[in-house]
């Protein structure tokens, strides 16, 4: 191989992994999306990993699915592949995941941004989902994602005429957390992350998977997960040193224990 | 000789409307020319921007003789050929200079007005003409006057359609300097050699800023201004800026 298609970069105690196809702004081939789920696991097993940075280029995050090997496959071989679960396993990462996106995120690459835990955008990010205009559909989780994260009126109008969505507007829909200057995008989702890794690591795991229980089953439920997690954090070290360390108004110095 | 000429002269671009018969009239092809102009004038070696009128006129802007052959849509050819132009004349991240020679016009008076700062010629006019014929301001008209002149001398100005001569449209602070004509194109070359010498990287930061300042609230502006200082301090520019200062020498920068 060679170029590498994903460039990891370790910044104790963050990481920094790249997409790096840039030739075809970063088109999600079925290669790339092994290569990157490996590394996302690698680290996700990292002790010392408290929160994982996700970009592409300035260009591009990610401008899609790879369209030349999608049009080779026929749909069985799709079907048996499992192409798409392999996804799946980005969702079951328990590191906080920041998507870095900057340029081109459509497709494929927004649904693969919406995997993260929350989007930090350049002004210069365009989100979109043009599927129907090459007369498929996203099949990576974009009309459920997007519509939760957007609400249905604009999930339809994104999904059914192809509409980009600006930074701007992409952080008043709710769908990205913040836009930084393009110069920034990734020092920037880089600070993010090191504010998310300075906490303490139980209760930062056990608040991102209550969280996402908010967009499965019913409220009772969920806030009775929340309750029993936040028992749960009480129970860690952690806990005890940030309240002890809040008593004595000096930083906390969290183990992850 | 084609619709639109560009030419250098080191690292400062100039694009000329070139339909001097018609005052500079806006066709199909003054768009496509100015749009290769504008994608042109992104090249790093380019560090200002120059626009004028070949002729009498500046740009009087859409050339309404196009309409008896062909109508169309308005709106569609707002968007499809017009706002394009508009974005990525704001999208220059360099000192853009309206030379203004003549009559500015319509979306002509819009384009001059899109750039960062304007110079005329004593004989240049300014006309909002939309209204005179029953439209409204369009291609960024609105949008750009209302920001340069505050919303009741815009109200005023673009209702009731005055022609405002260089010396008012100077009082009124829509024009920088006002020069003879003759000396139009050489004053606005010597104001864009200056600024294509600055640190043009800032410049064209410092542009983002503002254009982002009439409608930003004063805590995402402070954070903008925080990302932006602390990506100007990585420019090589700024080294040297810093480094002259020491040296007590003039700075060399390059833009980048």
């Amino acid at each position: 191989m060679s170029e590498e298609l994903v460039l990891v970069h370790r910044d104790e105690p963050i990481a920094t992994v790249l997409i790096n196809r840039p030739k075809r702004l970063n088109a999600l081939s079925d290669d790339l999306m092994d290569t990157l789920v490996r590394a996302l696991q690698e680290l996700d097993a990292d002790d010392t990993v408290r929160c994982i940075v996700l970009g592409g280029s300035e260009r591009a995050f990610a401008a899609g699915a790879d369209i030349g090997e999608l049009a080779r496959s026929s749909a069985i071989e799709l079907y048996y592949a499992r192409r798409i679960e392999r996804w799946d396993a980005i969702r079951n990462l328990w590191t906080p995941l920041v998507a870095a996106v900057s340029g081109f995120c459509l497709g494929g690459g927004n649904e693969l941004a919406m995997s993260c835990d929350l989007i930090v955008a350049s002004e210069s990010a365009r989100f979109g989902q043009p599927e129907t205009g090459l007369g498929i559909i996203p099949g990576a989780g974009g009309t459920q994602r997007l519509t939760r994260a957007v609400g249905k009126a604009l999930a339809m109008d994104m999904i059914l005429t192809g509409r980009m969505l600006s930074a701007r507007e992409a952080l008043s829909a709710g769908l990205v957390a913040r836009v930084v200057t393009r110069e920034a995008w990734l020092e920037e989702a880089e600070r993010l992350a090191r504010e998310i890794a300075s906490k303490g690591p139980v209760a930062t795991r056990l608040a991102k998977e209550a969280v996402d229980r908010a967009y499965e089953g019913t409220l009772q439920l969920g806030l009775e997960y929340e309750r029993r997690a936040l028992y749960l954090a009480f129970a860690s070290e952690d806990a005890r040193e940030g309240l002890e360390a809040f008593a004595e108004k000096r930083k906390p110095d969290f183990r992850g224990r | 000789m084609p619709e639109v000429e560009i030419s250098r002269e080191g690292a400062v671009m100039v694009v000329t409307l070139n339909r001097p018969d018609v005052l500079n009239a806006l066709n199909a092809a003054v768009h496509a020319g100015l749009a290769s102009a504008l994608e042109e004038a992104r090249s790093p070696d380019v560090r200002a921007v120059v626009v004028t009128g070949a002729g009498r006129g500046f740009c009087v802007g859409q050339d309404l003789g196009e309409f008896r052959v062909e109508t169309g849509d308005i709106g569609t050819r707002l968007r499809d050929l017009y706002h394009p132009n508009v974005l990525a004349l704001r999208a220059i991240e360099k000192p853009v200079i309206a030379a203004v020679n003549g009559a500015a016009a319509g979306a002509g008076l819009s384009l001059a007005c899109a750039c960062d700062i304007r110079i005329a010629s004593a004989s240049a006019t300014f006309v909002p003409a939309f209204i005179n014929i029953g439209l409204i301001p369009d291609s960024g008209g609105s949008f750009f006057v209302t920001r340069l002149l505050g919303h009741a001398r815009a109200f005023e100005w673009l209702c009731s359609g005055r022609k405002l001569t260089a010396p008012e449209a100077q009082a009124w602070g829509l024009v920088a300097t006002v020069v003879d004509g003759d000396q139009l194109l050489g004053q606005a070359m010597e104001l864009a050699t200056q600024l294509a010498a600055m640190p043009t990287a800032a410049i064209g930061m410092t542009k983002r800023l503002l254009d982002r300042a009439a409608s930003a609230a004063l805590e995402d502006q402070l954070e903008l201004e925080a990302q932006l200082q602390a990506a100007a301090t990585k420019t090589g520019d700024f080294r040297e800026g810093v480094a002259s200062f020491l040296e007590k020498r003039q700075p060399r920068f390059t833009g980048r």
